[in-house]
């Protein structure tokens, strides 16, 4: 997976959404072992402390775990991460709504056009 | 004073008719990627000239690992310079052979991984290759020691896009966890994902550091655009 990284916001913090959308999409599939900093922060092509600090900051919210000896991992808990999943999923519905809103359709409007559109897809 | 790997100390550096810098007090912490950037003849080489001994101050201090530059200093600072030193007449191989008498942190094994991954024969000469070549085995000599510092005079400036992703590449998997680098560059977008600080320096004035996130955080924008901002002509 390719990263994707904006130049007006702080790195660290794309870093963590973008780990976040790994683990939830099942890039990095729960209890998983992830690769090193140094291996990430090169793939991102992003400095190792950068990387570090995003994975800090992901162990603090519960979704990563450190094993003292034998390196990082994705936790287990299904749970957790479908939680994450589902906050995810509510940002990007808000947005979208907040979008459409901007556009001049209310609520029924964008669901109804929403059925539309699905509807017509499948 | 054992954190901090570079330090300047009211450092001042005079040449006839020119204040190149003016009291600079500057420390670089270990184990960081820090950008020096500034605009044309902002007092970027000065600096750097300063730190690895072929300048000396006119006052105030600079300090490696608490030490001023020479022989012991040289040890461990892996220096990239903005003009080539090197004969032309060299093939690589002498070239890392030369390096290899000459440094005992160097590791000739990692040059030639590097060599191979830039598909640059060890036999060819200097002076047979192109100005962009001539870069590579330059840098790739000077990364190729084990250092705790590594200054980096405009270390991109004269590559293709594809190879200066591998030379940042190179700078980000090859530095250990206490080394440092400093580099100085133009070429800021492609950098700041690599930075952990920056430092302005302007007129022979720090003029700002911080961090990259901090700055995105603050300003809502990139380092480039900071840069473009504060030093608009």
């Amino acid at each position: 997976m390719a990263w994707d990284l904006k130049s007006d916001r702080p790195i660290y913090a794309q870093l963590v959404e973008q780990i976040q959308l790994m683990v939830v999409s099942g890039i990095y599939a729960a209890g998983s072992k992830l690769p090193s900093v140094r291996d990430m922060a090169a793939e991102a092509a992003v400095n190792p402390n950068t990387m570090q600090r995003a994975l800090s900051q992901l162990e603090g919210d519960g979704l990563l775990y450190s094993q003292r000896t034998s390196g990082r991992y994705v936790t287990e808990d299904v749970q957790k991460i479908m939680q994450i999943k589902n906050n995810l999923a509510a940002d990007l519905i808000q947005d979208f709504l907040e979008k459409m809103n901007r556009l001049g359709f209310d609520r029924e409007q964008t669901i109804d056009l929403l059925n539309h559109v699905t509807k017509e897809e499948g | 004073m054992s954190d901090s790997i570079l330090e300047c100390r009211s450092l001042v550096k005079y040449f006839p008719g020119c204040l190149a810098l003016n009291s600079v007090n500057l420390s670089v912490p270990k184990g960081r990627i820090v950008g020096l950037l500034g605009p044309n003849g902002s007092g970027k080489s000065t600096l750097i000239k300063l730190a690895n001994g072929l300048l000396t101050p006119s006052s105030g201090q600079i300090l490696i690992n608490g030490m001023e530059p020479g022989i012991e200093t040289k040890k461990i600072v892996s220096y990239l310079p903005e003009r080539t030193y090197l004969n032309d007449w060299m093939s690589v191989r002498t070239m890392i052979d030369f390096f290899g008498d000459f440094y005992q942190n160097f590791n000739k094994s990692k040059a030639y991984d590097m060599l191979q991954r830039l598909h640059i024969n060890p036999v060819d000469r200097l002076k047979t290759m192109s100005k962009g070549t001539k870069e590579k085995v330059q840098l790739i000599l000077v990364m190729s020691r084990e250092a705790e510092l590594y200054i980096l005079d405009e270390p991109i400036g004269g590559v293709d896009p594809a190879t200066r992703d591998y030379i940042l590449d190179t700078i980000i998997s090859n530095y250990s966890e206490n080394a440092t680098v400093l580099l100085s560059t133009h070429l800021i977008t492609d950098v700041e994902k690599i930075l952990d600080e920056v430092i302005f320096i302007n007129m022979g004035n720090i003029v700002l550091t911080s961090t990259v996130d901090e700055i995105r955080e603050k300003e809502g924008k990139s380092v480039d655009a900071l840069f473009r901002e504060v030093f608009k002509c």
